[in-house]
């Protein structure tokens, strides 16, 4: 990248299924304070820009972004809200800085997932509503529809894809912001009812409330403020076509262009020697798999035995999702991928307790914006 | 400029309504149950018992009304809740003949923003006037809640029916 850019900052509140005590801007006040703290800086003075990713039928209210700049001490100065995934949110701080203009920019995600009482039916809404939405099918049973095409395609087995989430959720137990640790076994997640065959209940992240938020710093001022400043090495987004009629249903594309423009600006050939772990989408048990193969992790297909021979757990040779992922964090909507960067983080700076993975150097975070979108990001951080 | 004229007709709600035109048509079911939180909670409250409640900033010794949690001027916690009089200072408002949903009124609505008492200058409520001739609105005027009846109150910022002149 031609700044380096690192951040220097990290804040995070709720990731609990509820938050009933706190609204959504007590939420992100709390997050922001935390991770204001952790930079040393003051909003008022020090930040040049803020980016707040959301979505206003998340949010119950449109145009939410006037909604914004008080919690994050963003009163008149320049703010941004986008629509879009976490890391997208982070790729659009990123580029700011990039242009010379911003050295010290913030950015938000924040979930009350909670307080969306029509949520499937506001997931529902993000169908096409002359082709599919007529149709009257909940939107999982698109993630139903690909994961059958994904086994089949590769021979993965939906033992397998259990032991994903018998990985995520147990690691969640070593996660003290996780709110879905479980001790669970692969047998518990194939017995558990169908949601969408082969897609079982256990498959399916459940929601958590919470608020993401980091301070990104241009190099000279990352090294100034922070005596350990996580760099961002390259970022990456994509999407793939919409049409559910004819999208690639086994391969994540959007997660290969992603991976592929995050490792071209920071300079790696090789996802799979050059980066110790990663934090990977899991909203469904199978993206975790797909998600990996489409990085480049592994080859197309081997996901699946990898992980359940313990290559992915958190003694093994290439640790993924060491918080518990979405599976065992919940999903906090728009600040998912933000959450996965958190995990990267706090791994890198040698702050995740009795989870830290040895000697991590390099980490990659991605995110995926949830059926029935392609949307994905990806970003490579190191020390 | 040469002009395009296209030979075209205009769809009336009718060709809708009797279906000579094919449409897809859906209304979004989005409902939401927010969390008050903190500040908003004890507002309510407050309205409920007939009280207006802020909140002041140790930083700027501003008293916040609505009440919050941080100051947006100092990014700092508030830490006391102050009950304020119900009585303020019309800031600004308009005389509107629209409804928000559309209607025409031959009378108008008159919102208004009321700067109130033993809160800092410049922070007010939104609010209606009432009780006033529209013609003798006026910035500065000082006006007074009418609060409705307890057992009609809910805890809700329509607690207060309006704000009305105030004769001192
Ligand atoms: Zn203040």
């Amino acid at each position: 990248m031609i700044r380096d850019v690192a951040i220097v900052g990290a804040g995070w509140s709720g990731f609990r299924s509820v938050t009933p005590e706190l609204s959504h801007k007590e939420l992100m006040y709390d997050a922001a304070v935390r991770a204001y703290e952790d930079a040393g800086i003051d909003p008022r003075r020090d930040v040049d820009t803020f980016v707040t990713v959301g979505e206003d039928y998340h949010e119950g209210i449109s145009i939410f972004d006037e909604y914004v700049p008080d919690q994050l001490g963003a009163v008149q100065r320049p703010v941004q809200s986008i629509a879009g995934e976490g890391i997208q949110g982070l790729a659009s701080a990123v580029m700011q800085i990039l242009t010379g203009r911003f050295d010290i920019a913030v950015v938000e995600g924040h979930s009350k997932a909670s307080n969306i009482m029509t949520l499937p039916h506001v997931l529902a809404f993000a169908m096409d509503p002359v082709f599919n939405r007529p149709l009257a099918v909940h939107p999982y049973a698109i993630a139903g529809m690909e994961m059958l095409r994904y086994l089949s395609e590769t021979a993965t087995t939906p033992e397998e894809c259990a032991a994903v989430v018998a990985k995520n959720r147990s690691n969640a137990l070593f996660n003290p912001l996780a709110g879905y640790g479980a001790s669970i076994s692969i047998d518990d997640v194939l017995i558990a009812e169908p949601i969408a065959e082969p897609l079982s209940r256990l498959e399916c992240a459940g929601h958590s409330d919470g608020s993401v938020v980091f301070v990104l710093a241009a190099g000279e001022s990352a090294r100034v403020l922070s005596d350990h400043p996580i760099w961002i090495r390259g970022i990456g987004w994509a999407n793939d076509t919409f049409w559910l009629e004819s999208r690639p249903w086994g391969d994540a594309r959007y997660a290969r262009a992603a991976g592929e423009m995050a490792f071209r600006t920071a300079g790696i050939r090789s996802p799979s020697k050059e980066i110790d772990f990663a934090e990977v989408d899991d909203t469904f048990a199978y993206k975790e798999l797909q998600h990996l193969e489409a990085l480049g992790f592994c080859s197309w297909g081997t996901a699946g035995e990898w992980t359940l021979e313990g290559g992915t757990a958190l003694g093994g040779e290439f640790p993924v999702n060491p918080s518990g992922g979405a599976l065992g964090e919940g999903h906090l909507l728009d600040a998912t991928g933000l959450a996965r960067v958190l995990e990267v983080v706090l791994q890198l700076r040698g702050q995740a307790g009795q989870r830290q993975i040895d000697a991590a150097e390099v980490g990659l975070a991605f995110g995926w914006r949830g059926v029935p979108t392609t949307a994905g990001a990806a970003v490579v951080l190191s020390n | 400029m040469e002009e395009f004229v296209y030979d075209s007709v205009y769809l009336s709600s009718d060709d809708f309504r009797e279906g000579r035109v094919l449409f897809e048509m859906w209304e979004p079911n989005a409902r939401y149950a927010w969390d008050a939180g903190v500040a908003i909670s004890r507002y309510l409250q407050g309205l409920k018992a007939a009280k207006l409640i802020g909140r002041s900033c140790p930083d700027c010794s501003r008293v916040l009304v609505p009440p919050r949690m941080f100051c947006e001027s100092c990014f700092y916690p508030t830490d006391k809740w102050v009950t304020l009089r119900d009585t303020g200072t019309v800031l600004t408002f308009s005389r509107c003949y629209i409804t928000w949903d559309l209607i025409q009124l031959e009378e108008p609505q008159m919102p208004a923003v009321i700067e109130i008492d033993g809160a800092s200058s410049g922070m007010g409520i939104m609010h209606m006037l009432g009780e006033v001739d529209p013609e003798a609105l006026a910035i500065g005027m000082r006006v007074r809640a009418v609060w409705k009846p307890p057992d009609e109150r809910s805890g809700s910022i329509t607690d207060i029916a309006y704000f009305r002149p105030l004769e001192e």
